[in-house]
């Protein structure tokens, strides 16, 4: 054991040794320790290098508020997370850590040389160095800034952890369990309300834990949090959360909070979650969150082994470490006193106590007098010393003149700062809580709320422990009864060695108007004093800007030890009050989130539903090929051995024009439009006129959107006179119904007719060819499939073996063609019925790509392939379908604009291309020369090419500007291998009289 | 061939927490008071009022689900003469009923867990003082949409359209990798 390390006392188990290493080098600590204080026990205080000059930095802090000791932990290549701040790193047996943002190592990195070019990197300078001349952004200043930018490296592979993700609901959520946050649960709990109490840290008690001289009800603190988490956790109505952070504070008492699972096991059990996402809706919220202590603002201040009054305390209280052995305390504040006390009883020499203030309080000067420690008053400190470890302090006097005199040089190997707490109000104030300036202890307070939401002890500026303890326990009971559960207020005897908590933020006194070096205020973020004073020189008065020109305050630190002394400094030179200056907001989240906790669940096979039809199984079998379509999986073609997919959908075309094919479209959407005025709905929702269309029949319908474009088309039977079985696109079903409703319920309430999704309760079985009708004829009883009884777009009722039938006579290939509606469970049945039945026939299953190629045959459009948000049914061919009597429908109004019905509206055609083994590619432009030069003209562009089996050749669809009156004519499309030329054609090429349907 | 046609529901790994409910009759039945009278006396089950709440009676439920809307629950055998029944009951009166019978499947989630798995993906109160017995409403578990049916302390039945059962499922199961083994 080396000398860093007490004998005794901690929180720690010095019977369990752990093996660890920080940049290869092995190291030894103990169970309990963090990866900041097994480090510190070792004599370690370099652990990094800061973000812009790369200056080497120490421990700041003990805990999450740590600014400057960023660090991988390394598991293997996958599991290797950055930034993590060394102070929350709990130790396991053989930990594996680096440094970061340093090359080639921590004791010489390169990139220092950053620090002595400061002068050309001042606040602002991204803004100001690389604005010209402009042609050198993306040839040389954006390259180097995007190598020197971020933070810390990512895993290398795929994140292999679990993540969980959870919903919950309290009456009482309690953010922070030291001494005011246990007691509010203690109080809240007892009331019989749901209660989640949750700590950033993996022991409860908070600041307790480094407070030995605490005693509450007659015992040790430590055993009163002990015996106080055992009575919660045994009830029913309490659920604990260590290890978990409340990062976020969402509208409606919506918290956010991530608990952290494994990572501080050496080997986590496999298949568990590494994190948990925790979306607690809070009835009554209560922020315990604490304090956080102000390092003091002078040049040098960032030297490794200076660091806060209360994290040396910690250090030595929790984790039984000392920081050094020769110390000098800078106190702003009489806590510093505290943490003078603690370690000169450990055994640590205090080499002097530098109070910057011109007297202490009356307890901390009486005890520093007892102890026989060196004070003195009205200090400043002009610098420090030690390349990569602080080796001596530079202290001054402020005389009563105001002047700054040199005073001593103090050899040393730590520097602890004590300027005074600041409330951590980053939850309240992310919940848009209006923040008081309480002027006693020169800080920011919570004030009114914005959420129902309690503030509690240490973060509301009520931090003696007695006075905490009490303070949490009415905001419990006040809680709960807020909540609607009654209880009284318990009561706790206390005691501690306790000394005042109140600085003055802002920088110490220099001899000049600028000091000799970096006197840092933000760490994380490089940021000096100077900076701030150069802002302000440049005209910058809103402090929102200072911070975004600064960057003070940013990022992931989100100030939490910055923010006031930036303020003060701020105020200082604007000679204004703090208040007045006002505060940032700050952003959530208070520490970094993995995004593996907001991806939860939603990975691999489970990242979006997949939605199959009830014949997938067996497409599947088939050696089907699918594709997605929205969230479906649909069948896209059925390869038999050796085939591609050109082949295989040439077969499967083949089969559908000579034989009989068989084809899934279960996916297509379906609306039951139901009720007496479902036809009066009907003809002012669709451009088609629903009045003329009889029971048993079905006819091709078209929907617009109110501004006159084609949104959604398909075939809508009417099943009864109050009844219409609408089906959508695939892609279409969701957002067609919502716009159903929307007219509905916003436009024509008064319509008796209501609207049932029912997509699932069918499987569809499209059976197309000239030989369907002698494939199902067997198989159906009950409707007489004669081209007399059951002509094109007939529909009727039957059944199919023990399943009821909804047969519609329809095509989307130009064949003759039913399709099979059955109720889903029996699809699969009715599927392979057919499929048995049709084997002599050559009865072939085609996919999307067949359909794809058939329809294209015959020119049925696609909408969103061939329309594009723009069409209308004029454009695509369609104005056939609308109903010229109906007094209005949804879009009509807006046909009638003289745009809709302009002369060189682009227009559905056909295209033959020369070379008839040429496909085109679906989006390219259509140009009325050859050999143009860009940019050229565009007067129309492909939408659909296919190798047409049917035709012999190839074929495309596209919509050309006045199309129609340019049948006949040849065009060009340009390509990167030269122009193609093109003839323009009707845009129906199979079977233009369409008698095959009539079969 | 005429019994060769089979029914099959999409499939369902039973646990001891989870099955798949069998096969039933399911109306989406729609319409204003009167239609709900008629409809509830043809059902012989009068129709919830309140909102959220089912009712139930020998293997017949009714969900309320909006105030002009009810998930209609009966035996599968029932199909036909339910159908019938309420065709006629309603005859004349405003209102719309639709086959839904097919469109979704019905899941039994049991045991003292099953309102801790629910939580993972469903944003609501399941405590039985805000969810309790007999409460039935549309919500979501993570990317689907359900219908959840609390029918005792430990249970819960859950309406789920067919194509997103396996999502379902398959989240849940990954969820109760996460209870004590």
């Amino acid at each position: 054991m080396n000398g860093w390390r007490t004998d005794g006392g901690g929180r720690i188990d010095r019977s369990r040794p752990l093996r660890f290493t920080f940049d290869g080098r092995a190291f030894t600590g103990i169970e309990g320790d963090t990866l900041a204080s097994a480090l510190l026990a070792n004599g370690v205080h370099l652990l990094g290098r800061s973000f812009k000059y790369h200056r080497p930095r120490g421990l700041l802090g003990a805990g999450s508020e740590e600014p400057n000791a960023l660090v991988r932990v390394v598991r293997d290549r996958s599991r290797a997370t950055p930034n993590l701040r060394a102070t929350q790193v709990e130790l396991y047996d053989g930990l594996v850590a680096e440094s970061q943002n340093r090359w080639p190592s921590l004791g010489f990195d390169v990139s220092a040389v950053n620090d002595l070019l400061s002068p050309l990197f001042p606040a602002g300078f991204y803004y100001k160095t690389f604005m010209w001349p402009p042609r050198a952004w993306h040839a040389f200043y954006e390259p180097i800034i995007r190598a020197a930018a971020g933070l810390g490296r990512a895993p290398e592979g795929p994140d292999p952890d679990r993540y969980a993700q959870r919903f919950a609901h309290c009456d009482v959520l309690i953010v922070g369990a030291g001494a005011a946050g246990l007691a509010a649960a203690h109080a809240a709990a007892a009331t019989g309300a749901r209660v989640m109490l949750c700590d950033e840290q993996p022991e409860f008690g908070g600041a307790l834990l480094s407070e030995p001289s605490a005693r509450i009800g007659g015992a040790p603190a430590a055993s009163w949090v002990a015996a106080t988490r055992a009575a919660l956790a045994a009830r029913p109505n309490v659920t604990l959360l260590p290890r978990t952070t409340a990062f976020g504070y969402f509208p409606h008492n919506l918290i956010g909070l991530s608990e952290r699972l494994t990572d501080h096991l050496a080997t986590p059990a496999a298949g568990g979650p590494r994190e948990r996402l925790w979306q607690v809706r809070a009835r009554e919220v209560v922020l315990a969150t604490g304090a956080i202590e102000r390092p003091l603002v002078f040049p040098g201040n960032d030297r490794p082994g200076v660091m806060l009054a209360s994290a040396a305390r910690t250090y030595l209280n929790r984790y039984g470490v000392r920081v050094g052995s020769r110390v000098v305390v800078v106190a702003g504040s009489d806590a510093g006193y505290a943490a003078a006390l603690d370690l000169q009883a450990a055994g640590v020499e205090i080499a002097a106590l530098a109070d910057v203030r011109s007297a202490a309080g009356d307890a901390a000067a009486a005890a520093a007098h007892e102890a026989k420690i060196p004070v003195s008053l009205r200090a400043t400190v002009l610098g420090t010393a030690g390349r990569l470890r602080v080796s001596s302090v530079q202290l001054g006097e402020v005389t009563a003149a105001g002047e700054v005199q040199g005073a001593a040089t103090v050899k040393c190997d730590a520097v602890l700062m004590s300027g005074g707490y600041t409330p951590t109000v980053h939850l309240f104030s992310q919940s848009r809580g209006s923040l008081a300036w309480n002027a006693e202890r020169n800080v920011f307070v919570p004030d009114k709320p914005a959420e129902r939401t309690h503030a509690a002890g240490a973060c509301r500026g009520i931090d003696a422990l007695g006075a905490a303890l009490a303070d949490g326990a009415a905001a419990g009971t006040a809680a709960a009864a807020a909540a609607g559960f009654q209880g009284s207020t318990p009561r706790f005897e206390a005691s501690a060695l306790e000394f005042g908590s109140a600085g003055e933020p802002g920088a110490l006194a220099q001899p000049g108007p600028t000091p000799p070096a970096k006197a840092f205020v933000d760490f994380q973020n490089d940021v000096t004093t100077n900076d701030l004073a150069l802002a302000a020189r440049e005209g910058f008065r809103s402090i929102e800007h200072i911070k975004r020109y600064t960057t003070t305050g940013m990022a992931t630190d989100q100030g939490k030890t910055s923010g006031m002394n930036a303020l003060g400094v701020v105020a200082e030179g604007f000679e204004r009050p703090i208040p007045e200056v006002g505060l940032t907001t700050f952003r959530m989240p208070f520490t970094p989130v993995t995004f593996g906790l907001f991806a939860g669940y939603a990975r691999g096979d489970l990242f979006d539903p997949v939605r199959t039809t009830p014949t997938h199984d067996w497409a599947r079998g088939h050696g089907a090929v699918f594709e997605d379509v929205g969230l479906w999986k649909r069948a896209r073609y059925f390869p038999k051995t050796g085939e591609d997919m050109h082949a295989a959908v040439a077969r499967e075309c083949r089969a559908v024009r000579t034989s009989c094919g068989l084809f899934d479209a279960s996916t297509l959407g379906k609306i039951e439009v139901v009720g007496p005025d479902a036809v009066t709905f009907m003809n002012r929702l669709y451009v088609n006129n629903w009045s003329t269309l009889a029971v048993g029949r079905s006819r091709y319908g078209i929907l617009l959107r109110d501004d006159g474009f084609v949104y959604d088309d398909g075939v809508v039977a009417r099943l009864a006179d109050d009844r219409f079985h609408v089906t959508t696109t695939t892609g279409g079903a969701a957002r067609v119904l919502g716009m159903m409703e929307d007219y509905l319920q916003t436009e024509w309430p008064d319509l008796n007719v209501w609207l049932t999704s029912t997509t699932e309760q069918w499987a569809v079985i499209a059976v197309q060819g000239p030989r369907a009708r002698e494939v199902i004829t067997p198989l159906v009883s009950g409707i007489d499939l004669s081209a007399t009884a059951l002509p094109h777009m007939g529909v009727a009722w039957g059944r199919i073996g023990d399943a009821p039938l909804l047969l519609f006579r329809v095509s989307f290939t130009g064949e003759l063609g039913f399709e099979l509606n059955v109720p889903a469970d029996y699809g699969r049945a009715v599927w392979e019925a057919v499929y048995s039945a049709g084997r002599a026939r050559d009865i072939t299953p085609y996919g999307t790509e067949a359909m794809h190629v058939l329809r294209a045959e015959k020119g049925y459009i696609i909408v969103g392939q061939e329309t594009d948000g723009t069409a209308t049914p004029d454009d695509v061919g369609l104005s056939w379908a609308i109903g010229k009597t109906k007094p209005d429908f949804v879009g009509k109004r807006s046909l009638e604009r003289p745009a809709m019905k302009a002369a060189g509206r682009k227009q559905l055609v056909g295209l033959l291309t020369a070379d008839p083994d040429v496909v085109l590619d679906e989006g390219a432009q259509l140009v009325e020369s050859a050999g143009q030069k860009v940019p050229m003209r565009m007067i129309g562009h492909v939408t659909s090419a296919y190798a047409s089996t049917a035709m012999g050749r190839s074929i495309a669809l596209a919509m050309l500007a006045g199309g129609r009156a340019r049948i006949g004519e040849t065009l060009y499309v340009p390509m990167p291998g030269g122009d193609i030329a093109v003839k323009v054609t009707a845009p129906v090429f199979y079977d233009p009289e369409g008698g095959r349907l009539n079969g | 061939m005429a019994s060769a046609v089979i029914r099959q529901a999409p499939a369902v790994e039973t646990t001891p927490w989870l099955r798949l409910l069998p096969p039933a009759t399911r109306f989406s039945f729609r319409g204003p008071a009167a239609a709900q009278a008629a409809a509830g006396t043809a059902f012989g089950l009068a129709l919830p009022t309140a909102p959220c709440r089912a009712a139930m009676q020998t293997g017949r439920a009714a969900l309320w689900l909006g105030p002009d809307e009810q998930l209609l629950m009966a035996p599968a055998d029932d199909f036909a003469p339910l159908k019938g029944a309420l065709e006629t009951a309603l005859k004349g009166l405003p209102h719309s009923l639709v086959d839904v019978s097919h469109r979704q499947g019905g899941l039994e989630l049991r045991g003292p867990n099953a309102a801790w798995l629910l939580a993972a993906g469903c944003p609501l109160d399941l405590d039985a003082s805000s969810f309790p017995v007999g409460m039935c409403t549309r919500t979501v578990f993570a990317k689907a949409d359900i219908v959840l049916w609390r029918t005792a302390a430990e249970s819960f039945h859950v309406e789920v359209w067919r194509s997103f059962t396996a999502y379902l499922v398959g989240m849940l199961q990954v969820v109760a990798r996460e209870l004590p083994k």
